[in-house]
Formats: C-alpha cells, sequence, structure tokens
C-alpha cells in the first residue's frame, strides 16, 4: 500500500528524475542526496525503484484485473453448462500443461515485449488457474437448493449465473485475484529480468536487476533494493490473499476429515491457491 | 485399478492434442512473416522464399499443422535455424545438467520441508507456527533470481566458498558436480520449500484430529511416534501431489537460475534460442517441457492411487 501511494504521488515530490543521467554521479553510494545510490548511468536507484513500482503495479493490476474477468466468465459458464464444460476444460487442461512463467515466455517470445504484450501474455499464462477454481467453486454452488428452487420457478439461466451463482462465488474470485495480482508481478520481473520483458527505458525492477547484474561486485546496492520492493510487494499481497481467505472461510485454516479423499485435481486448485508462486 | 489406468491416460490425448496446437501457433502469433523475422530485415527475398519452402510456410495453416504435428509424433523435432544441429539432439544434450539440477532440487526440498512441517506441528500452540506461516509466505514470495543474486553477492564477494557459475556434468566428478550445482539446486529448493512444507503442515494439521492419531495417543505412545510414524505418514500421501506442481516450479525456475549461474542445460537453450529467434529450438523445447510435465503428473496421480486405496476415480 505504502508503495502504491509513493509510487502514484511520485513525480510530486521525488528530488531526481528516474531517467536524469548524470554521468558524474555514476555508481555512488547511498548518500543523503541518492538514498538508494546511483547506477551505472548515474541515475537516482530510490527514483527508479518507485517509478518502476508504477509499471509493476499497473502490469499486476491490469492482467489479476483481465484474468479474473476472463476466468470467472469461462469459470461460470463451463461450470453451469455441461454441454461446454468437456470442450473448455480440455481447453483449459491444455493451457495449464505448460508451467505458466513457460507459457509467458513463449508467448511474449513470439509477440514481442512491452507492456501491452506482456499484459496479454501472463493474463495467457495465469487465466486458465482462475477458470478452474472458479468452476469448481460454480460446481459446489449449483448443488444448493436455492438454485434448484430458482430454476423451478422458471428463472433463466442467465439471471440465476449472475445473480444466484456469481455472488455466492466472490469469495474465490477476489482470493483468486489478489493470488495472480502477486504471481503477475513476480512473472513481470522474471521476464524482464531475463531480457524479455520491457525495454530498459522505461524503468522496472526487472530489469532493474538485470543491470545491476553486471556491477554486483563494484555496486552491490543497485541489486538490493529492486528486490526488496518486489519482494515487500508480492508478499504484502500474499498475506491479503491469504488473510481475506482465512476471513471468508474460517475452516480454511484447518479443514477437516475428508479432505484427504478429494479428488487430486481438487488437491491441486488448493496448491494452486497457496500464496502466488511462479518463479 | 486398470480401467482407471487406462481412462487416465486416454483422457491426455485432448490434453496434447492441445499442447500441440499452442506449441505449433507459436510460430504463427509473430507480428509479419516467420521467414523475415527468423533471417532479419535485409534478407535478400529468395532466401525468404526458400526457407518458406523449407519450413512449409506457403500452404494453408490446417496442412501444416498437420504435416508439423506428423513429425512431431514421429519424434523430429526439425533443425536449428541457427546451427542446423536437429532440435532432439540439441535438447538430448541439454537434459543432463537440468535434470541433475532438478532432482538435486528436489531432495533438497524435501529435507528441508519435511523437518520444518513437523516442528511447526509438534509446537502448534507456540509462536512457532505463525513463524512458520510468515517464512513459507515469504519463501513464496521471494523471486528466485534475486535470491541468486543474493547468494551470488554472498559467496562471490564475502565468503568464497561455493562457484557461483559453471557447470560440471556429474558422471565426470560427481562431487564436483554436486558442489557446483549446490547453489542453484539450494535457490530452487529455497522457493519451493515454503508451498511444500506449507502443505504439508496443513496435511499434518488434518491428521492431528483423526481418530487413528487419538488411538495411537491412546496407546501410550510416546509424541514423537504419534507424529512420525501416523500423522507424517499419513499427510505425506497427499503430498505427494505437490510433487507435480514443484516440477512446474522447478521448471520454471531452472530457466532463470540456469541463465544466472551459466549452466548449460534446457532452460539456457530455451532462452538463446528466444535471443536468436530460433522458433524450432524454442517450439521444441516448450512442447518437450509440456509433455514433460504432462507426464509427470500422470505419474503422481498413478502413484498416488496406488500409495492410498481408499481412492478411486471414475
Amino acid at each position: 500500500m505504502i508503495i502504491l501511494v509513493a509510487s502514484v504521488t511520485s513525480s510530486v515530490w521525488l528530488p531526481h528524475s528516474p531517467t536524469l543521467i548524470e554521468p558524474d554521479q555514476r555508481l555512488q553510494g547511498l548518500s543523503l542526496q541518492h538514498w538508494f545510490g546511483t547506477d551505472n548511468f548515474g541515475r537516482d536507484v530510490f527514483a527508479r525503484t518507485i517509478a518502476a513500482a508504477k509499471v509493476s503495479f499497473f502490469i499486476g493490476a491490469s492482467v489479476a484485473l483481465i484474468a479474473t474477468v476472463m476466468g470467472t466468465l469461462v469459470g461460470l459458464l463451463s461450470g453451469y453448462f455441461k454441454k461446454i464444460d468437456f470442450l473448455v476444460m480440455r481447453l483449459i487442461d491444455g493451457m495449464m500443461a505448460f508451467p505458466a512463467l513457460l507459457l509467458a515466455l513463449a508467448l511474449v517470445a513470439a509477440i514481442g515485449g512491452n507492456i501491452t504484450n506482456i499484459i496479454i501474455a501472463l493474463t495467457f499464462a495465469f487465466f486458465p488457474q482462475m477458470a478452474r477454481v472458479i468452476r469448481s467453486a460454480v460446481l459446489k454452488v449449483k448443488q444448493i437448493q436455492f438454485v434448484e428452487a430458482a430454476k423451478t420457478t422458471g428463472t433463466g439461466s442467465g439471471t440465476i449465473l449472475f445473480f444466484y451463482i456469481l455472488p455466492n462465488v466472490v469469495s474465490p474470485i477476489i482470493v483468486q485475484g489478489t493470488f495472480t495480482f502477486a504471481k503477475a508481478i513476480l512473472a513481470e520481473a522474471a521476464l524482464s529480468f531475463l531480457g524479455l520483458g520491457i525495454s530498459p527505458t522505461i524503468p522496472t525492477w526487472g530489469n532493474m536487476l538485470q543491470e545491476a547484474q553486471n556491477y554486483i561486485t563494484i555496486a552491490p546496492w543497485l541489486c538490493i533494493f529492486p528486490g526488496l520492493a518486489i519482494v515487500t510487494t508480492v508478499l504484502s499481497l500474499n498475506i491479503l490473499g491469504d488473510g481475506l481467505r482465512d476471513a471468508f472461510d474460517p475452516h480454511s485454516r484447518m479443514k477437516r476429515s475428508g479432505a484427504q479423499r478429494l479428488s487430486n485435481k481438487t488437491k491441486r486448485e488448493t496448491i494452486n491457491s497457496i500464496g502466488g508462486r511462479t518463479v | 485399478m486398470l480401467r482407471y489406468v487406462v481412462n487416465r491416460i486416454v483422457s491426455l490425448l485432448p490434453v496434447l492434442i492441445i499442447v500441440s496446437i499452442i506449441v505449433f501457433l507459436i510460430i504463427h502469433l509473430t507480428p509479419g512473416n516467420p521467414a523475415t523475422l527468423i533471417l532479419g530485415e535485409e534478407a535478400s527475398p529468395t532466401s525468404i522464399h526458400q526457407l518458406e519452402e523449407k519450413l512449409g510456410l506457403n500452404q494453408p495453416i490446417v496442412v501444416q499443422y498437420l504435416d508439423w504435428l506428423k513429425k512431431m509424433v514421429t519424434g523430429d523435432f526439425g533443425q536449428s535455424v541457427y546451427s542446423s544441429e536437429p532440435v532432439t539432439h540439441m535438447i538430448a544434450a541439454n537434459l543432463g545438467p537440468t535434470f541433475s539440477l532438478m532432482v538435486f532440487a528436489l531432495i533438497l526440498t524435501l529435507i528441508i520441508a519435511i523437518p520444518m512441517a513437523v516442528i511447526a506441528v509438534w509446537k502448534r500452540n507456540t509462536i512457532l507456527d505463525p513463524i512458520f506461516i510468515s517464512v513459507s509466505l515469504l519463501g513464496v514470495s521471494i523471486p528466485a533470481f534475486w535470491l541468486a543474486i543474493l547468494l551470488v553477492l554472498i559467496f562471490a564477494v564475502a565468503l568464497p566458498v561455493f562457484p557461483v557459475a559453471g557447470y560440471v556434468p556429474l558422471s565426470r566428478n560427481f562431487l564436483g558436480g554436486l558442489y557446483h550445482l549446490f547453489l542453484p539446486a539450494f535457490i530452487l529448493a529455497a522457493v519451493e520449500t515454503g508451498l511444500v512444507a506449507r502443505m504439508l503442515r496443513d496435511g499434518m494439521l488434518e491428521a492431528v484430529n483423526q481418530n487413528y492419531t487419538k488411538t495411537a495417543r491412546a496407546k501410550g505412545l510416546t509424541e514423537s511416534t504419534v507424529l512420525l510414524k501416523h500423522v507424517l505418514a499419513n499427510a505425506l500421501i497427499p503430498t505427494t501431489t505437490v510433487i507435480g506442481t514443484m516440477v512446474a516450479g522447478l521448471m520454471g525456475g531452472t530457466v532463470i537460475v540456469e541463465t544466472i549461474f551459466t549452466i548449460p542445460g534446457i532452460g539456457q537453450l530455451l532462452i538463446d534460442s528466444i535471443y536468436r529467434r530460433d522458433y524450432p529450438v524454442i517450439q521444441g523445447v516448450i512442447l518437450f517441457i509440456a509433455v514433460v510435465y504432462v507426464l509427470v503428473n500422470l505419474i503422481v496421480d498413478l502413484l498416488y492411487t496406488l500409495l492410498d486405496p481408499r481412492i478411486r476415480y471414475d
């Protein structure tokens, strides 16, 4: 939260421009003037870390939002309509056969790495999981009697889906959305770190670390702060997601018997819902 | 049982078909002509035409897909545009390091995660449990590459105990190889441990409340026997599923760790090929990884039913 507020208001109070090149200030250590030191072009690392937060948040939030909307729609339709369920789920299975980061890598390799393309690639990498989780939530809610009742009174499918079922699966949607936010930030950083993400003219935590790697022995501070920024952000999101899940479902901390007999696929969904881990 | 196994294998077919379509489409997603992309903007029209012919790019897309699929199924992954080497050879040559790295990381993960989970459950009503939760959350939140950079920083600059780059094949020098692999494997393990230990802990907490645990306690067994022989043994079964998910994490992680530590594995091959725009190799590697991942999950699923006869699926 602090990072978010700081990054949004940054242009107002930052003493140094994140892209201003000061050749006489190259690779300066920590000082009052440059809190986190300066990089190989003499740019202020603190300013760049804050500016990068904007990019990371924008990508993370967009991916989380689009993946959540897509995942929710696919999950709702596939969970509710048996006819399309088989086909859609095989498609999702196929997409999930790729480790998420590698799918994103391959897509970025094909379509190129700018902000829009990275959002597209990460959305495709993450929305299948989302759809799976929502679908299994829908399958559970569908069996509750009030849905039966609505059907018997002649309520249309659309109304049932959006006014009866959707409100009851909001909590997994929000929890998964939060984790997807965290995963997207991690994955974006990894892509930029590998040099396949956003070009270094726009600072991101990943590409800052990639550049910093070359100066690891002479300027270790370059490696520390962008990484700390990633960890703090992702950790806060994961704690938020964990907390939300416990708030929505008081039993989740200690699921009772029966869980062992869950099918394997359900287990895998549970695993996916623990923490935003990709890299 | 046999019926379940057969069903499970047959159900892989549609998945593999979707996988192949996605991999096939990678090259067609590229903006513009793939041949131009491979050869560069300044390539002559004739060489572009030749490459198009060679790759079959001038045919309708469905025909191209079927041709491609036919080759893939027979194990012909095509040739590298960059070195003209068969893609299968390149994958085979890079397989050893990645495989050793992943197995090493998997073992390290279990060595760290099992005691962590046991202690967390044993001391579950003390401050250790919330600490455990925080540590495992921290574990899933640290990017592997940053951890790698930090460790390189420590071991390259402050205390040069471990080598920070390079690879020695295990077949040539087993201990030396392990020594070189230790840091990369440790990084992968550290990132995976949080998740595995958390799963194991949740599984054990479930088992703690089961009747057989109560019986074991009532018999007067010591707490350590109860925890290790009854609780842990039962919690390990559902945790086997994690191995499937772990493999996905490890595969993503190896790409990054191999790049940082310059280990000549599959991940390095993939990244190099992406830089070289060597699409046949990219496709081959991605397809290979996906198929391995699908197979690993199949084996884990089958193992799971074998370990726990209570579970049967239709």
